[in-house]
């Protein structure tokens, strides 16, 4: 009948089926099951997914599926099946997609392989039992439970077998006491409803269990001893699924009820919330990824077994590149917790928590914006020197891969920077006058992080973190800053923030002196090494020690100009390092720095003069071991010459 | 169409091995054992030198007269062996290479997941699929 019109038209992929007569009968009269689940008639309309040509007779997923499951085939096979019969290909359930289904049903049943030749022959036909699943048991419903033991098992005719299932639903609904006179309802036509809760597992599954309740109470009329429970069926999927929920509590606490109205595999606004916050606790950055290994520290705290999460971890990500992004840790994070809650973990991702989908339902979360906001408005703003630029575009960088501590020290720095930018800003003998004080701003925080980038050094150096922002951008200047700058006497955080000359690199050290010479302590070892060698004796070279610092000053000097103050200011900081730390600090204006920065420049060069005495002082003494030594040599050599006649001989 | 397909690592000892026809399965894990040797020979064969320049499939490791073998090493040293049935003379090498890239894509993607630690025996069920596919395809 069907087979036949629908044979031609629909279906474009499984061969012409040979129906006998009872073959025939018996499918049409599933199909016509099936189908009239969903409502009826051709066209199902709104409720039923969009994918369903419309003009066509087509039988719901969800029954599908649960008859499908009936047959008791592994859930592998099952979807053999339905990809073989071409549900898959168009998208739903044809009478030809049918059809060709249940005969591989029929099939597969027999121990045929799953193969489109194995229908051509004469099979027995499909069975379908109605023993509860486990993914329906585990409801914790105990009336429920309760029903499932009163079922009787049928003989196995294809009216039975549908008897079956209604016995079994019917009980299932009513969840009264009054589950006897529903025992009986051999005489009752045959009602397939659908298990509820039975949900999430077919990929098939659509949005139609919502329209389900309506061809329930639709269906009533026919069943008699249901009529008390027209409601039922549409309730209490809801009163299962809340009863599910509360039952199962999360250790994550999700109690969304209305999440699993739809479907288990549907992520709710809240649920969405939470994973986002978990996700933004692993990673700052939610246009990022999270890594392999922080995913799997984190994904095992939810002592779920190693194969699990491997297999969800499998499932979830699409593009198998080992890390997460935001959509697919959120689809990881719904499979854990659907499995936590007892839902078995589905052969493919759903169609609800492929990336793309998530993409598109959800809008990305705003907290992500205001950082990348705050670059854009700075970038293209940016009126800065060259250095200035290239400095914030490596921060930009080197902030992506710094680690917390360090975005907190720029965080500081932010709020630091912004009331010292304010409150210099009237100081500013800014070169740059068109930059309003909102881009100063915005530009102060990009900064900042340039300033982390250029401080993590000394801040790992210092253990001490005084993030004044005087000594911030000038370090950061410092960096890129040639000597002409060095000269110009700006404030040092307007100076940073309009991009003027750069604050001369001595002021930095000031602050903290105990830090440079930490510094400088870490640099004497390698000159201490190298002094050495250059001694001759032992004795010289324990003197050299002490000399080896200043030949160290000005070698570093050329390697490293950002620490040229803390060089010059060592010696100057030793002596009067704390009273001039407590002096600087709190005085970041220019006239001080100016006259700092001279102080800074005479101790420089009275240091180096020093060095240059020491130098002196040293190279004598060299001189002199050297001659001794070559004294030695000499008279070496003569002693040799004087015993070497006597061997020639 | 592989008859059976077994993925060997380092040291030698099977990550997975499956074989269609379930009976005489123990058969084809001897084949593959053996199939080892030559394998080892083939990679010492181009000398250390050309271990740049090694390619991946090695070929046919050696015929039976009902199978035919064929192998495949990744820079890592772990060997794909594919066991075909010799009466299957339209599989041509082109398809043998297609099948292995598909392998190593596969076990690429096994690799990726954290939670599978290297020298395991590898249960990702998309794994299993994929060699599925490969089994059963018909030609």
């Amino acid at each position: 009948m069907e087979a036949a019109a629908a044979g031609g038209g629909c279906g474009s992929g499984p061969p012409p089926l040979l129906l006998s007569e009872g073959e025939q009968q018996c499918y049409s009269e599933l199909f016509a099951r099936c189908a009239g689940a969903a409502g009826g008639g051709p066209g199902p309309g709104a409720p039923e997914a969009s994918r369903v040509a419309p003009g066509t007779v087509t039988a719901a997923a969800g029954p599908v599926a649960d008859l499908f499951r009936a047959s008791q085939l592994p859930a592998e096979t099952l979807h053999q099946i339905t990809e073989l019969c071409g549900a898959k290909r168009v998208g739903y359930f044809g009478p030809t997609q049918f059809y060709v289904a249940l005969k591989l049903i029929a099939a597969a049943q027999s121990g045929l392989p799953v193969r489109i030749e194995s229908i051509k022959c004469e099979l027995p036909l499909p069975r379908f039992m109605m023993s509860k699943n486990d993914g329906e048991i585990r409801f914790g419903n105990p009336a429920e439970l309760h029903g499932t033991k009163v079922q009787i098992p049928y003989l196995t005719t294809e009216k039975n077998s549908f008897k079956r299932m209604d016995d079994e639903d019917k009980q299932q609904e009513t969840q009264s006491p009054t589950m006897s006179p529903l025992a009986s309802p051999p005489s009752s036509p045959p009602h397939y409803q659908r298990v509820p809760l039975s949900h999430g597992y077919s990929k098939l599954r659509s949005s139609a269990e919502q329209m389900h309740p309506a061809p329930y109470e639709a269906r009533q009329p026919l069943v008699q001893p249901e009529g008390s429970s027209s409601g039922g069926p549409g309730t209490k999927p809801l009163r299962h699924q809340t009863s599910l929920i509360r039952s199962f509590s999360v250790e994550r606490e999700l109690q969304d009820n209305s999440s699993y109205l739809d479907e288990p595999w549907r992520i709710t606004e809240e649920q969405r919330e939470y994973y986002v916050n978990q996700f933004r606790s692993l990673q700052p950055d939610p246009s990022s990824f999270i890594s392999g290994s922080v995913a799997k520290n984190f994904f095992t705290k939810s002592k779920l077994s190693i194969p699990e999460l491997s297999y969800i971890w499998e499932l979830s990500d699409a593009d198998c590149d080992g890390a997460l992004t935001l959509p697919e840790f959120c689809a990881a994070f719904h499979l854990i917790v659907a499995r936590k809650n007892g839902y078995p973990l589905p052969e493919g991702l759903p169609p609800t928590l492929q990336p793309e989908y998530l993409q598109a339902a959800f809008p990305k979360p705003k907290w992500d914006c205001q950082l990348f906001d705050s670059y854009s408005e700075s970038l293209p703003a940016n009126q800065q020197p060259r250095d200035l630029n290239r400095m914030e575009k490596t921060s930009v960088k080197d902030t992506a891969d710094l680690p917390v501590p360090t975005q907190d020290v720029t965080g500081d720095d932010k709020q630091v920077l912004k009331s010292t930018v304010n409150e210099a800003l009237p100081k500013d003998v800014s070169e740059d006058p068109a930059t309003p004080k909102d881009s100063n701003s915005l530009k102060a925080r990009p900064r900042s992080r340039s300033y982390s980038s250029t401080s993590i050094e000394e801040a790992m150096k210092r253990g001490e973190d005084p993030p004044t922002p005087p000594p911030r951008p000038q370090k950061t200047h410092s960096r890129a800053s040639s000597l002409d700058l060095n000269k110009v006497f700006q404030p040092s955080v307007p100076a940073t923030k309009s991009g003027l000359l750069p604050p001369p690199p001595a002021l930095p050290p000031r602050p903290c002196p105990s830090q440079s010479e930490q510094v400088l302590e870490a640099e004497l070892p390698p000159q201490l090494s190298r002094a050495p060698s250059q001694a001759a004796e032992s004795s010289p070279s324990k003197k050299d020690v002490p000399y080896s610092q200043p030949p160290s000053k000005p070698i570093r000097r050329k390697f490293r100009p950002e620490n040229q103050a803390t060089e010059n200011q060592e010696p100057s900081t030793v002596g009067s390092g704390p009273a001039s730390a407590a002096t600087v600090k709190p005085h970041p204006t220019v006239q001080k720095q100016s006259s700092k920065q001279k102080k800074a420049i005479q101790t420089a060069i009275r240091k180096n003069k020093e060095a240059n005495a020491v130098l002196a002082r040293l190279n004598s003494e060299l001189q002199q071991q050297l001659k001794e030594v070559h004294q030695e040599r000499i008279a070496l050599e003569n002693q040799l010459e004087q015993l070497r006649p006597v061997t020639v001989l | 169409m592989a008859v059976c397909v077994a993925v060997i690592a380092k040291e030698n000892y099977p990550l997975y091995i499956r074989s269609t026809p379930t009976e005489n399965e123990l058969k084809f894990h001897y084949m593959v054992h053996t199939s080892l040797d030559v394998v080892d020979e083939k990679i010492s064969a181009m000398g250390k030198a050309l271990v740049d320049q090694r390619e991946l499939y090695l070929g046919l490791l050696y015929p039976t007269e009902d199978y035919k073998v064929y192998g495949y090493v990744t820079n890592s040293k772990v060997k794909f062996v594919m066991v075909v049935d010799s009466s299957n003379t339209a599989l041509r090498d082109n398809e043998i290479r297609s099948m292995f890239r598909k392998l190593h894509n596969s076990y690429t993607d096994v690799m990726c997941n954290p939670f599978y630690n290297p020298g395991d025996r590898i249960q990702s069920r998309a794994f299993d699929n994929m060699v599925t596919s490969m089994m059963i395809q018909v030609c």
